[in-house]
């Protein structure tokens, strides 16, 4: 595989300046490496191979952060790529840049690629449509935080495996029999904020921030310092304070706590998949993320993270037309369900979902559904269709430190998100201030 | 008294100084007055439009409780780095510098660390201190101390340090070194006869000789503490745990470059320039008086 893969490159460089000739050029730029960036290759191979009109170059221009900065610092320079991959924080950031995209639904009415925005999931499209419902941005690796579970842990510390763990409630007495059963890290998270603010208030079917979390204009204000929120930090505080939840950082330096048998559960995205099945050497299973009993609507849906395609003004019509159909090709059902099953991300058309179950791939492979139910089980409410808050990335951190804070033991959990508001909207309002 | 060459006309020194003046203007003079400019701006990160907004760039930063904050962690950062980056060459240029034999190899491997890249001499740290693979931190944990810079601000603060003053011994114990073989043997053999023992010696004659060097490092590793450490601080805290590591560099690239809020960030580096200026001007002014040439 890799090594056809690597001749396939070889040969494609060795041909390209003849083809050069022929063929419009399309540049794209992603955030992926290792595994992920293999697959993407290969995507690209596929699409180029399978037409003789474009030709899609990939390059690797290093993190999320640094992916979308190496976009926007080329726009700024007049050098930038007709597809660039946005995380799902850069979202708001790319909605306002209206004269800096040009939206996907514009780009395949252009290319006459056959595009039907029906056909998307609705709450992975919802995160990158407009208010009037257009598709702005073409959904790429989409996940959600599901329950990652080390059985053998479990059964090591007296705690039957097979223990309801869909409500917090009973995650908290499964903690504290996994404390006294002598399990030094019961509970790990990856992505704190993400999990546990901003999925956590999808879930609860909570607001996240007013304006139905930034949809509905740039006036907005988070609304993270709410009840249940506050609720469910300080029952994770006094987790920490007990030894049962340990955080090991603000990104998901967990995983190797998790992906090592070290801890005994751990909040983590479905795509974490390919690295804990191929890495871990004990018997986990993949639950849906836990819900406080009673509190809001829960279980609502979960909202996604990962990526997106977006892409830029500047270009020939020419040059937009390959965009299209590479795109178009991107959301073709195999090339989507081989994706889904290869990454556990989520499949972003119900085709490709259908076509994965077809194939008998969550029979053989179980727990690879659960984040897709999850995700798909209701229809999104305001407070569950996703985020679009301006410099959110940088909200993130301010978050992070907040409730680092909470885990120290050094701010209650209604000082650290009363706190991390005051600061956060801060932020939104120069936000909307440049983007007037 | 010193010789001293004088030019005939104004070209051929124009001419020779031309360079330097112009690389100054490029790299310096231009990106500073590029920064003053934006600092008075709102601007979209893709630099489709941008709102003058005078000084206000400056009074959203000074009301921010956490940016006056970075100062103090700045100061404390900015210290013990200069610190223990200068002792310890201080004390390795000594010892390296009373050796007969060997002190090539001695020299060498001192000088070694300063090859490593910041952000690997911060990974390198990382490592060591690893909450859970760390040989440092797996080492503490049998002495019964719990490390924990990922939570512990103060455990964190002192990482970083000690991460950025790594690489930087080297530096300074080359220069330690090489003022020490400066120091005439002659006044050095006087007081030994004189019957001043070794560590008399150092503190009356070596030290005050070395000043001049001293008095440089100074001022050039407050500014290596100053700009430089980002690297570091990026590799291993990103800032945290809460703001504890977040110093006033650190902020300019998170405003900058996470946040894309470049009107923020200009005004950031300006403040920036001006505390440093304002610092070199002191040091100038007074520490120098201290200083025999």
């Amino acid at each position: 595989m890799k090594r056809s893969l690597l001749g396939a490159l070889a040969v494609s460089t060795m041909l390209s300046p003849i083809a050069a000739m022929a063929q419009t050029e399309v540049q794209f730029w992603h955030a992926f490496t290792g595994r992920l960036g293999e697959l993407v290759a290969a995507q690209v191979e596929e699409f180029n191979a399978s037409q003789s009109d474009y030709v899609v170059v990939q390059s690797h221009k290093g993190n999320y952060s640094e992916t979308l900065n190496a976009g926007i610092a080329a726009f700024r320079a007049g050098e930038q790529p007709h597809i660039l991959m946005v995380f799902e924080v850069g979202t708001a950031t790319m909605m306002a840049a209206a004269g800096a995209v040009r939206p996907v639904y514009e780009v395949m009415a252009q290319s006459g690629a056959t595009f039907d925005q029906d056909a998307y999931i609705g709450a992975v499209k919802g995160y990158y449509t407009s208010t009037e419902g257009d598709m702005l941005s073409l959904p790429f690796n989409a996940s959600t935080p599901v329950l990652w579970v080390n059985r053998d842990a479990m059964a090591a510390a007296g705690v039957d495996p097979d223990t309801d763990l869909s409500t917090w409630q009973n995650v908290d007495a499964a903690l504290t029999a996994l404390k006294a059963g002598g399990e030094e890290c019961p509970l790990v998270t990856a992505w704190q904020s993400w999990i546990h603010l901003e999925n956590f208030s999808a879930y609860h079917d909570v607001p996240f921030a007013t304006q139905d979390n930034g949809f509905a204009g740039l006036d907005t204000e988070l609304t993270l310092n709410g009840e249940a929120q506050v609720a469910h930090l300080t029952a994770m505080g006094q987790w920490a304070q007990d030894g049962k939840f340990i955080y090991t950082g603000r990104r998901n330096e967990g995983g190797a706590n998790f992906r090592a048998g070290d801890c005994a559960l751990f909040t983590e995205s479905s795509a974490g998949y390919a690295g804990i099945s191929s890495e871990a050497e004990f018997d986990f299973d993949v639950r849906p993320l836990p819900y406080w009993e009673g509190v809001g609507n829960a279980p609502q849906n979960t909202i996604i993270g990962g990526a997106s395609l977006w892409v830029m003004e500047g270009h020939e019509d020419d040059e937009y037309k390959g965009a299209g159909q590479f795109l178009s090709f991107l959301s073709s059902s195999d090339v989507q369900a081989a994706w889904h099953q290869n990454t556990g991300y989520l499949p972003i058309t119900s085709e490709a979902g259908d076509a994965t179950r077809a194939a008998g791939f969550y029979e053989a492979n179980p727990g690879t559904e659960v984040a897709v139910i999850q995700m798909t089980a209701k229809e999104p409410t305001a407070n569950s269709k996703g985020l679009r808050l301006g410099s959110f990335d940088q909200i993130r951190g301010i978050i992070d430190e907040e409730l680092e804070g909470i885990w120290a033991g050094d701010k209650t959990a209604q000082e650290a998100m009363d706190s991390a508001k005051e600061r956060g909207d801060a932020l939104l309002r120069r936000f909307e201030a440049a983007n007037r | 008294m010193e010789k001293r060459v004088t030019f005939r006309g104004w070209w051929l020194p124009a001419l020779l100084i031309a360079p330097q003046v112009l690389v100054s203007a490029v790299f310096f003079f231009y990106p500073a007055g590029q920064a003053i400019w934006q600092s008075l701006f709102i601007p979209d990160p893709f630099g489709l439009s941008s709102r003058f907004v005078g000084i206000g760039n400056f009074e959203f930063l000074l009301s921010d409780k956490f940016y006056r904050a970075s100062f103090g962690t700045t100061a404390v950062f900015s210290i013990l780095v200069t610190l223990c980056s200068m002792i310890p060459a201080l004390f390795l240029a000594v010892m390296a510098d009373r050796l007969i034999k060997g002190s090539g190899v001695y020299r060498t491997m001192l000088i070694w660390p300063y090859a490593v890249a910041p952000a690997i001499a911060g990974v390198l740290w990382l490592f060591m201190f690893n909450t859970r693979v760390g040989v440092v931190s797996w080492y503490l944990g049998n002495l019964g101390y719990d490390w924990n810079h990922v939570l512990n601000g103060g455990e964190a603060m002192g990482l970083v340090v000690v991460a950025s003053a790594w690489g930087r011994i080297s530096y300074n114990f080359l220069f330690f070194f090489a003022a020490l073989q400066a120091v005439p043997r002659s006044v050095i053999e006087a007081a030994a006869i004189d019957g001043a023992r070794f560590w008399k010696r150092f503190w009356t004659i070596v030290l005050p000789l070395l000043s001049p060097t001293t008095f440089f490092l100074l001022v050039v590793n407050v500014v290596y503490s100053f700009f430089e450490t980002f690297g570091v601080i990026h590799t291993i805290t990103s800032g945290g745990p809460q703001q504890s590591t977040t110093v006033l560099v650190y902020k300019v690239f998170s405003d900058g470059f996470v946040g894309q809020d470049l009107g923020s960030s200009s005004a950031q580096s300006v403040i920036l320039l001006i505390v440093v200026g304002l610092l070199t001007i002191i040091q100038f002014k007074f520490v120098e008086k201290r200083v025999h040439y």
